[in-house]
């Protein structure tokens, strides 16, 4: 069974259809890439699967659940955790302190504490800049912070919004690595990306999003050798 | 000099006193964006019930001293406000919770006279005084005169706001506070309840309001259902003085103010030629917050309103 399964999700925004009956679905273990233009209805999507959002019709089931019947505050701690569009991150937090919301609803200290290590291993650029606000940081330092805190929520599945947006090239292939390495250690994904053409080439499957609709999914493979979405996608 | 000193302490107890106060403003402000101008009354409320307890355990006639006596009613004032603020939040604002600015405002103005007219039905329109139970003992400081009951006052606030300032600064549930603060709706995805986030901090802001209370029903032997108006708005003066939302700048900000007002009443017969007496401290306070709004309105210690919005 899968992971997440959504059926026939529609979300308005007062009178605006902004999502107008999707269905996919995520099995555990996939990292799973969905791409389509400005106002799509991407980022609504994800809200939504999170709680942020109420959808006004159809159902979503993450890990045999249906969502909806609990508080959206409460998702993380069932392993549904998101980094927003825009990192989202508390500017005026230090690093450390950012990192550690993320691991806010656990009580596991010591754990925590290594975890917090860990991540600094994995960018030894926060480590150095630990006690400093976190709205000081450059957009790639601020990406990794989101990312990092992240991690420490422990996710099943992790949503990924643009977490590419903005960013010079290197930091871009930086924050590739890690969204790979997470996918190795078994953590389930949907990666929201601009960059068509990174997140299918790291991705078993994808779906197309245009305006409000999923008009194509499959492997990402074929998608990527598809000529509509070459065209339209990924610019050739 | 004798008198400008004198005029620095006084200062420095009522700005004190301020201080706590115009923490339960800016904790509320910092974290949702609104002015509760029932604040005050949540002080009057805590000197109020500070005063029945006081007054029911002095006429039972029990035999403690006096200084233990006001520390229980206290301790009953504390959990009373704390409780009055939990509920203000959800009966009159948490509805209004993403509602225009204007509709929680009307509400705190609204709620602040119903809760003057609860204290009416309750406590009737009478001053009521405080048994004279403290020390009344003064100490002097380089010629001014203070009680120690007002180095007592500073001493506590000085306390507790350090107090507040670690559990801010230094808990989860400060960090917590301080995240939902800059973004509430992430905060939520990190497991954060905003809801019981806000309430903490309503019960945090209004449990150091009956204290202040308390401090102001000693400091000048009485209490009055009306006295929250005037020592809110000082407090919400204080509050947008330092910058409101920063905690650092409630402090400076009550002391400022505190300060000032009493260096005011202190030359303001001088400053006028005698034609305008010490009764019209209150003049100096309202300058204060009309500079402080036409010149620097983010407050001496505010960041720009653009990072809040
Ligand atoms: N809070 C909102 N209120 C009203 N309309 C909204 C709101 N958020 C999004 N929309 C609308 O819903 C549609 C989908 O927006 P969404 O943000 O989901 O797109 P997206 O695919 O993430 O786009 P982008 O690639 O630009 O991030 C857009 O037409 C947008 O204007
Ligand atoms: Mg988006």
């Amino acid at each position: 069974m899968s992971l997440l399964e959504v059926k026939n999700l529609q979300v308005a925004y007062g009178g605006i259809q902004a999502v107008k009956g999707i269905d996919f679905h995520i099995d555990q273990g996939e990292l799973v890439t969905l791409i389509g233009a400005n106002g799509a209805g991407k980022t609504t999507t994800l809200k939504t699967l999170i709680g942020m959002v109420k959808p006004s019709g159809g159902s979503i089931t993450y890990d045999g659940k249906l969502n909806g019947t609990i508080p959206s505050y409460d998702y993380v701690r069932h392993g549904l955790v998101m980094v927003p569009e825009g990192r989202g991150i508390f500017s005026k937090l230090t690093v450390e302190e950012n990192l550690q919301m993320g691991a806010y609803y656990r009580n596991d200290k010591a754990a925590i504490q290594s975890e917090i290590e860990r991540v600094y291993e994995l960018f030894p650029r926060l480590k150095e800049r630990f006690k400093q606000l976190a709205g000081t940081l450059s957009g790639g330092e601020q990406q990794m912070v989101a990312m990092g805190r992240a991690m420490l929520s422990k996710p099943k599945l992790l949503l990924l919004d643009e977490p590419s947006m903005g960013l010079a090239p290197i930091i871009v292939e930086k924050i590739f690595e890690i969204i790979q390495m997470i996918a190795k250690e078994g953590v389930t994904m949907l990666l929201v990306e601009q960059n068509a053409k990174l997140a299918l080439e790291v991705s078993q499957r994808g779906y197309v999003m245009e305006s409000g609709r999923i008009t194509m999914g499959g492997p990402a493979r074929e998608l990527l050798d598809d000529e509509r979405v070459r065209n339209a996608y990924l610019g050739e | 000099m004798d008198i400008f000193i004198q005029q620095i302490l006084n200062g420095l107890v009522l700005g004190s006193i301020y201080a706590l106060i115009a923490l339960g403003y800016t904790m509320v402000y910092g974290i949702m964006g609104l002015i509760n101008f029932a604040h005050g009354e949540v002080v009057m409320f805590g000197a109020m019930v500070c005063i029945t307890v006081v007054s029911t355990l002095t006429h039972s006639g029990v035999n403690l001293p006096g200084w233990a006596i006001v520390l229980i009613g206290t301790l009953v004032a504390i959990p009373a406000c704390a409780l009055l603020g939990f509920v203000i939040e959800r009966v009159a604002y948490r509805p209004l919770r993403g509602a225009q600015r204007l509709a929680p405002l009307i509400t705190a103005i609204g709620l602040s006279i119903t809760l003057q007219q609860v204290a009416i039905l309750i406590w009737g329109r009478n001053y009521i005084p405080f048994p004279d139970l403290l020390n009344s003992d003064t100490v002097s400081i380089m010629g001014a005169s203070i009680t120690k009951l007002q180095v007592m006052i500073v001493v506590l606030c000085v306390v507790l706001m350090t107090g507040l300032l670690v559990i801010v600064e230094k808990t989860k549930l400060g960090r917590a506070m301080r995240a939902t603060s800059q973004n509430p709706s992430v905060a939520g995805l990190m497991g954060v309840n905003v809801n019981t986030i806000i309430s903490a901090t309503f019960m945090l802001g209004s449990a150091l309001g009956a204290i202040a209370g308390v401090m102001v029903a000693t400091n000048y032997s009485q209490a009055h259902y009306y006295m929250g108006f005037m020592i809110g708005l000082k407090a919400f003066t204080a509050a947008v003085l330092g910058g409101i939302g920063n905690l650092g700048g409630a402090v400076a900000g009550g002391i400022l103010l505190g300060i000032i007002e009493s260096l005011g009443a202190g030359y303001i017969g001088q400053l006028t030629g005698g034609f305008l007496g010490s009764n019209y401290q209150d003049i100096f306070a309202f300058m204060v917050l009309i500079l402080v709004l036409i010149f620097r309105p983010s407050g001496l210690l505010g960041e720009k309103m653009a990072d809040r919005a």
